[in-house]
């Protein structure tokens, strides 16, 4: 897995709430059995017009060229919520996304995006509203830094937000590290666990 | 007692410190090591569907480990198979068959049982877990599937995860996961006629929104929880997912245990004895706390449906789209919703015809769903220029819809008869109901696009998708029933 330590990068503002994965990637884009080329599927309904083709709809901010090359999503509350499509994350990451900070996200999708290396933030509301206005008063192609070794934003006006984190998730980005293999080192245990679980639920094995 | 436990008692400030709720039971039961960071927590279930699993599959492979625990591994078709009559392998959706064979190879080549297309037991997973005996009291259960909560309603600990997750889940039989917070949902009082589990799923998430739930573990509880069948208890934890909530779940009572008794992977004999005796021990102790309490009365609880594109855009089906000030959304998400649905502010939901209805989806494909629903069709015709479809949540439903003349009564109104599966509730299947169609659907999602491209979504109950094919608008399956 990338590691994640700090990202000096163009940021593009979507503050709707509850964007959903649906919405993030629909279905309709998801036609092979692969975690790869889900890019050009990101946000089809709203960055193509209606129809199915194509044919961009300009008023879609990635399409908006000075947000056109964000790698950094500022977002609203409960982003990626619904289905639990690690796809939504494949796509973001496919497309050059690297970071989302939000006012909040879905639960699934939160965890889909660490395990993908992709650094998903939480400010609140205020914070992120200031950010994202910021973002759209730049005249140009506005850019953020995240020191996740720091946890420091900096914004091109050298403003300093500072964000917490979960420790663990913090360290698993810095290093990345693979949680699977993580565990498969450092899980003890199992063997007993499963000796003394079959004889008090024996009916769980099957 | 875990430290976390204890913490998050002490933090609750209220209840009885030694009282333990039913979360805290299983979450004790199913710690198998705790490191810095997130505890291990044994999975008893996994289960994939063929738009994930031969990804999480191959993936392993790939990665040379293997799977643990075959034998409590289980896969099925639903997500992208055919629902039309005479299916194949072969579907609308470009690439589809691809999904199906490779779910297919590699389920065989990791052992792992598959409830294929044609098999007898085949159908969407959380219809069929509970109906096969898989989802019993005190599991812990996980599915690539964000409704996964649904399995809950039996007294288990389930939830969605990603493809990654489940990788995890195979490879090493755990989870890594800290304890969620608790929030205790008391429904309260006797529901009317025709009045049911997704209307109590829907006046919650118009009361508390859709991400009120975030991240918690919701234990629906209160007597009119206690109430509802078996069946009912799945859809009110189905729709925990909108809610943002990592699971619902639902103490088993003798409700529970009689659904179970004899289905296909249950205990028997004096193993379900020994069972049953450690369910009865599951539910909430008197004075457990939780971390928040919600408590709705539902005495004079109305049909609900959905007018905008969050499932907590939802008011009274005899109600009208709410102004602004009262829609509990911003004004730039109101106004979305407003523009995609094609409604203006005051508009009365009874006024908007429909193109479609739907009925079918993990959250109402049961069977005491397709029978409350042609209850209101017998002997009627739905209105000219509506397209429906009633498609059954696994091929035992269908099955057994068939047996009692459901699938007759369906098709003399006029609804066309499926092959059981997940079909319409969303786009996968290739299938979709059109541009602008307006559809009522007993399904869970009303986003933008979810049942193809500019389709607008109303979700309700099967009996009022029902209704609102009979009279070709939305309509209160309660009128229906005095005229």
């Amino acid at each position: 897995m990338q590691s994640f330590r700090i990202l000096t990068a163009p940021a593009a503002p979507l503050l709707r709430d509850n964007v959903d994965t649906d919405a993030i990637i629909p279905s309709r884009e998801i036609t092979s059995v692969s975690k790869q080329g889900l890019g050009l599927g990101l946000f089809a309904g709203w960055r193509y017009r209606p129809g199915g083709g194509r044919e961009p709809n300009p008023d879609f901010v990635l399409n908006q060229p000075r947000f056109a090359a964000a790698r950094i999503l500022v977002a609203g509350e409960n982003f990626g919520c619904g289905s639990s499509r690690e796809h939504a994350v494949w796509a973001l990451a496919d497309h050059g996304f690297r970071a989302i900070i939000a006012v909040s996200f879905a639960p699934i999708f939160h965890d889909n995006c660490i395990n993908n290396g992709l650094l998903a933030l939480s400010l609140p509301r205020v914070m992120v509203a200031a950010l994202a206005q910021a973002l759209l008063a730049h005249g140009s192609e506005p850019c953020l830094t995240i020191d996740l070794e720091r946890q420091e934003i900096l914004g091109s006006d050298a403003s300093v937000i500072r964000f917490s984190i979960d420790a663990e998730v913090r360290q698993r980005l810095l290093e990345g590290l693979d949680a699977i293999d993580l565990s498969l080192r450092k899980l003890t245990g199992l063997d007993a666990f499963y000796q003394r679980d079959a004889q008090e639920r024996p009916w769980v094995y099957l | 007692m875990s430290e976390q436990a204890r913490d998050e008692r002490l933090a609750g400030g209220q209840g009885d410190a030694q009282a333990r709720s039913l979360l805290d039971k299983i979450w004790q039961t199913h710690l198998v090591a705790a490191g810095s960071g997130a505890p291990w927590i044994a999975i008893d279930r996994v289960f994939l569907h063929e738009r994930t699993g031969a990804i999480a599959l191959e993936g392993l492979k790939q990665r040379g480990r293997t799977v643990q625990g075959a034998a409590r591994v289980f896969c099925t078709i639903d997500h992208i198979v055919d629902t039309r009559p005479g299916r194949t392998d072969e579907t609308l959706m470009p690439g589809g068959r691809e999904f199906i064979t490779r779910t297919r190879a590699a389920a065989q080549a990791a052992g792992i049982r598959l409830f294929d297309v044609g098999d007898p037991d085949q159908g969407i997973v959380h219809v069929i877990a509970p109906e096969l005996g898989l989802a019993l009291p005190g599991l812990t259960i996980v599915c690539p599937d964000s409704h996964t909560c649904t399995q809950g309603a039996v007294g288990a600990f389930a939830w969605g995860i990603g493809s990654t997750e489940a990788e995890h889940a195979l490879a090493t039989g755990t989870l890594r996961l800290n304890k969620p917070a608790s929030l205790r949902v008391r429904f309260e009082g006797r529901l009317g006629a025709h009045v049911g589990a997704k209307d109590l799923s829907l006046r919650l998430l118009s009361r508390r929104g859709a991400a009120g739930g975030r991240g918690k573990a919701v234990e629906f509880a209160g007597s009119a929880v206690r109430a509802l069948d078996m069946e009912a208890r799945f859809t009110l934890c189905n729709m925990a997912t909108e809610f943002s909530a990592i699971t619902g779940m639902i103490a088993p009572d003798e409700t529970t245990y009689q659904y179970l008794a004899g289905r296909d992977f249950a205990p028997r004999g004096a193993s379900w004895d020994r069972a049953l005796a450690t369910w009865r021990s599951l539910a909430s102790d008197e004075g457990a706390s939780c971390d928040e309490e919600i408590c709705i009365d539902v005495d004079d609880l109305a049909p609900m449906i959905t007018w905008g594109t969050s499932p907590q855009h939802a008011t009274d089906v005899t109600g009208r789209v709410p102004e602004a000030s009262d829609s509990g959304t911003t004004q730039e998400a109101y106004a979305r919703a407003l523009q995609y649905m094609d409604l203006k502010p005051g508009q009365a939901l009874s006024s908007l015809r429909i193109d479609a209805a739907f009925i079918g989806s993990c959250t109402n494909g049961r069977i005491s769903d397709l029978r409350s629903a042609a209850r209101v069709l017998a002997g009627r015709k739905i209105a000219p220029g509506v397209r429906a479809l009633c498609v059954p949540g696994s091929s035992r439903v269908k099955r057994q819809a068939e047996a009692e003349g459901l699938d007759r009564i369906f098709r003399s109104a006029g609804f066309e008869w499926r092959e059981s599966g997940c079909s319409l509730c969303f786009y996968a299947g290739g299938e979709d109901l059109g541009l602008g169609k307006r559809v009522v659907s007993s399904t869970n999602r009303n986003f933008e696009g979810r049942q193809g491209p500019g389709t607008r979504t109303h979700i309700a109950s099967p009996a009022t998708v029902a209704a609102s094919a009979l009279r070709g608008s939305i309509a209160d399956v309660r009128s229906l029933e005095a005229a």
